[in-house]
């Protein structure tokens, strides 16, 4: 027991640190990617809905596409795959050399694209409790489409969204575990490399699975606060 | 033009003749995985959440931990966990005669993937039998009904017509979060790409992957679409039995004393 914590005290041979800056590299690369994915998911929303069937069709190939494929092969395609793009981009240009693509961009865009897929469902979801005499007050009191959405239709279509919206969110910080298979070092890879150090895989991974107990639980906790601000206009009292 | 030169437009033939058959096994590995794991996380699942419904506290609390434990973590450290993690107690296992089991990536990932997907299955469950009217049980025990009879004749019945929906959907995340195996050495679908790749540096492998997982994914949806309906038919009212067509002698009979058309 006393070995097990001076395993994961802060100290010197403690490989606390190494776990709280690969927690860091996580949360950021969740934190980043959460507000991309969820805008690109009301924007694939807004067109599921739209009047072009052209706009239509783009929608549900995107959500079939990033909602079908394993989260691990869209980060390995968009990894690899950008790689070559902007290989072969660059060779056009008359560059000639090999460029790396940051493993947290590629991260960033991946999760992106699968939040976006799975949260289109829950602004379509969202969007579908909004009565359309909403529009129409708005546009009566003569606000543009634009603001009769911001003002009017937002703030309330938040309150539905918020509870599909932080599933989506729990599941993107599981997912960014992935990440530590293209040798960005968040929380898992910092992990793997603490049990090649040290042969403590029970530990280590078992400690790796709390942290992120906790980082689920302190999340559930903010979308409590979240929710109750989005309902605040409905408490009784 | 044969089949083969309308194929080579779309693929590299070579790339195919020197892996197609491993990928069609990956399909089927990917596939055994999650048939068997999905099948008894099912299983487990439902025993968890008739435990995590019980009167029992303890019990409760052990499932709700456990439940908490396996939905809260990713997937990819509780199979690290189980393939590394319990795979280093070798001793304690060679004592126990367990070894074989907790040596194979194949056997962890199953065992990761079962107890994985329990959780998510149990509270599937939970929310499917808790949605069923308790006016259902008060029935059944006015009819004099012992309990696990009102629970496997009534209750259980109406709840997994419940769960159909959110099973579908487990199931299908299950086939996407199985790629995670590859990454312990086993060669499903996504192991056999990396490995394809490895050798051949030829990105075109991953499309492959990808639109073979798209294709297993979207029939699975279809069928499961099928399956629902099939199973659901005795709750919309537009299939009730019509009443029967008249015959051709009436039919005939009407089309004759029509008022001229």
């Amino acid at each position: 027991m006393q070995n097990v914590l001076s395993l994961l005290s802060f100290s010197d041979g403690g490989w606390g640190a190494a776990l709280a800056a690969g927690t860091l590299v996580t949360l950021t690369l969740a934190i980043t990617t959460l507000p991309i994915g969820i805008f690109l998911g009301l924007t694939i929303a807004l067109m599921a809905r739209s009047r072009s069937p052209r706009a239509r069709a783009v929608a549900t190939v995107f959500t079939t596409v990033f909602r079908g494929l394993p989260e691990l092969l869209t980060l390995l395609i968009v990894y690899y795959g950008g790689q070559i793009l902007i290989q072969r981009l660059m060779a056009a240009m008359g560059y000639e050399g090999q460029l790396q693509i940051n493993a947290f961009l590629a991260g960033v865009v991946a999760f992106g694209l699968v939040l976006a897929a799975f949260s289109s469902e829950v602004w379509v979801g969202a969007l579908n409790t909004i009565p359309g005499g909403q529009y129409e007050a708005g546009s009566a009191l003569g606000l543009s489409r634009w603001l009769t959405f911001r003002l009017v239709v937002f703030p309330q279509l938040m309150r539905a969204a918020l509870p599909g919206l932080s599933n989506n969110w729990l599941t993107l910080l599981k997912d960014t575990s992935l990440i530590s298979t293209i040798s960005l070092v968040d929380l898992m890879r910092q992990t793997n490399l603490a049990v090649g150090a040290t042969k403590q895989p029970m530990v280590f991974y078992l400690a790796a699975c709390v942290i992120y107990l906790l980082l689920s639980a302190g999340s559930g906790l903010a979308f409590t606060l979240l929710e109750r601000r989005a309902n605040r206009g409905y408490a009784r009292g | 033009m044969t089949f083969r030169d309308i194929l080579g437009l779309l693929i590299d033939l070579d790339l195919l003749d020197r892996y197609g058959w491993r990928f069609v096994e990956g399909v089927g590995v990917t596939a055994q995985l999650v048939a068997i794991s999905f099948t008894i996380g099912g299983a487990l699942g439902l025993l968890l959440a008739l435990a995590r419904l019980s009167d029992n506290r303890l019990l409760r609390w052990l499932t709700g931990v456990y439940i908490y434990f396996f939905r809260g973590s990713p997937l990819l450290a509780q199979l690290f966990l189980l393939y590394y993690g319990l795979g280093s107690l070798r001793a304690f296992w060679t004592d126990l005669g367990l070894w074989w089991f907790f040596r194979e990536a194949w056997y962890c990932a199953l065992l990761a993937f079962t107890l994985n997907t329990a959780a998510y299955q149990a509270e599937i469950f939970r929310g499917a039998i808790q949605s069923v009217p308790r006016g259902q049980r008060e029935a059944a025990a006015a009819l004099g009904m012992h309990k696990a009879i009102t629970f496997v004749k009534v209750v259980f019945p109406q709840a997994m017509i419940v769960c159909l929906r959110p099973l579908g959907n487990e199931l299908i995340l299950m086939i996407k979060a199985s790629a995670i195996a590859s990454l312990v050495t086993i060669y499903d679908l996504m192991g056999v790409t990396k490995l394809a790749f490895s050798r051949s540096y030829n990105f075109e492998l991953y499309l492959w992957a990808a639109v073979l997982y798209l294709l297993i994914v979207e029939c699975i949806r279809r069928l499961w679409a099928v399956l629902e309906r099939r199973l659901t038919r005795h709750l919309r009212a537009g299939d009730l039995p019509r009443p029967a067509r008249p015959g051709w002698l009436s039919r005939m009979a009407k089309t004759a004393l029509k008022p001229n058309a």
